[in-house]
């Protein structure tokens, strides 16, 4: 038996199926969640979402050599799927940073015009550090718009949450204020779910792998009893609790990083030809329970489960 | 010798001679140093996309050092999360960063201030020795 079946067997046991919890389970409940969101299987849910990021459209280098058509590919396989989401959200860094304005904004322009063909029209942008950083979110604002807005779908209430256009990874007091105003008005019990690029937690700071008043945040979310966090940023799949709070970074669409402080150096993973995927690829997000859980699948570069 | 040779060369001897003995005047005698305990050891890095220089500093544990950070070209940070160490680095000022460490290890430093492609190699280490 591999891993994974015991894994599936064991979420059997546990009655969890591949559901990641958004709040209210303790102990086995945590424990579910970090392991079934590695090896889910989908499940009807009430709607899904898909979650790109980092696709750093513009960057060159032997890390990808494919780094010219895989964000074209992908929207390729996301026209091709029988079933299309809700809805599509990209987490940040979409382009790679310039130190030139014009580069940037044609890199900005030519990242709309690739993902413009994709079926689903309701597309969420967010902004990474390598595409608002160095001008404060000028640019970003020009081509995708607001930084950090909210919206609401099928009951959930989602926050896009700022922490790259100041380039310490800050949130800083306004948006802050902002965040803690809006909280406000929606019911304690209501499902709210953040999207955002980097972590909110210190997942490793050694690297940047941090939001600089990300504490302050997930204070203020803590407010809320369903609350779950999608973020890009550290270009591989991980999953974490605060509280009661999950947190669940995604792929990315240009190249892996290792896992953190696992080597010296945060510098990207070879390139490996052999590998189908390249540690690559994006994740489907269902909705469960009103928004209280959430199954995540993680899909390869061809749509395929990886 | 044209008139006044003699004295032209006589004077420049002279200046020769003060500038000499001037110079003997400001160059420190090894018995006049300042004692080590004047005040803890700095140690000097410049900061520029994308590096520090030097980028791996060692110290010893219990050691009164400080750090003393200079940038070549645009705003830097500096933050070293283990020992609870963050600064801006400017141009044109000089930022110093009061450093004991408290305990023996290899801790890695980066720029926590985003300054282009290459910002994620901006890195160094300390090694703080027992």
């Amino acid at each position: 038996m591999s891993f994974d079946d015991q894994r599936r067997d064991f979420l059997k046991l546990l009655g969890i199926g591949g559901l990641v919890y958004a709040s209210g389970l303790a102990g086995v409940g945590r424990l579910g969640n970090a392991l079934a969101a590695k090896g889910s299987t989908p499940a009807a849910g009430d709607f899904f979402f898909l979650q790109l990021s980092d696709t750093h459209w513009g960057f060159q280098g032997p890390p990808n050599p494919d780094a010219a058509t895989t964000l074209k590919k992908t929207v390729e396989v996301i026209n091709q799927s029988p079933k299309q989401p809700d809805f599509i959200v990209f987490t940040g860094d979409l382009t790679h940073t310039t130190d030139d304005p014009a580069v940037r904004r044609t890199r900005m322009k030519e990242f709309k015009e690739i993902v413009a063909p994709l079926k689903v029209k309701t597309v969420h942008f967010m902004p990474g550090e390598h595409d608002a950083s160095l001008d404060a979110g000028e640019a970003y604002r020009e081509f995708f718009g607001a930084l950090n807005y909210t919206f609401d779908h099928k009951g959930i209430h989602f926050v896009c949450v700022d922490n790259v256009s100041d380039p310490k990874g800050a949130v800083g007091s306004k948006q802050m204020e902002w965040i803690a105003a809006d909280l406000a008005k929606v019911d304690k019990d209501a499902p709210i779910v953040v999207l955002t690029h980097r972590p909110l937690f210190d997942l490793y700071p050694q690297w940047d792998w941090a939001t600089a008043d990300g504490t302050r945040v997930i204070e203020l979310l803590q407010t809320h009893r369903h609350v779950t966090v999608f973020y890009g940023h550290i270009h591989q799949e991980n999953h974490h609790m605060t509280g009661d709070i999950a947190h669940h970074a995604a792929k990315s669409l240009i190249f892996p990083l290792p896992a953190p402080g696992s080597v010296p150096k945060r510098a990207p993973l070879p390139w490996d030809p052999s590998s189908p995927n390249h540690g690559l690829g994006y994740r489907t997000v269902a909705a469960q329970k009103k928004g209280t859980a959430f199954d995540l699948t993680e899909l390869g570069l061809n749509g395929a489960k990886a | 010798m044209r008139p006044g040779g003699w004295g032209r060369a006589l004077l420049a001897l002279g200046l020769v001679a003060a500038g000499g003995l001037a110079a003997c005047k400001e160059r420190p005698a090894p018995a006049q140093a300042p004692p080590a305990a004047a005040g803890p050891r700095v140690i000097p890095i410049r900061a520029k996309k994308f590096s520090y220089t030097p980028n791996r500093i060692t110290v010893k544990q219990g050691e009164a050092v400080v750090l003393e950070f200079t940038s070549e070209d645009r705003k830097h940070g500096f933050k070293l999360p283990e020992l609870g160490l963050r600064a801006d680095i400017e141009p044109g000022k000089v930022t110093r960063v009061n450093l004991t460490a408290p305990r023996a290890g290899t801790f890695p430093f980066a720029c926590d201030l985003f300054c282009g492609d290459g910002h994620e190699d901006m890195t160094g280490e300390l090694v703080v020795q027992p």
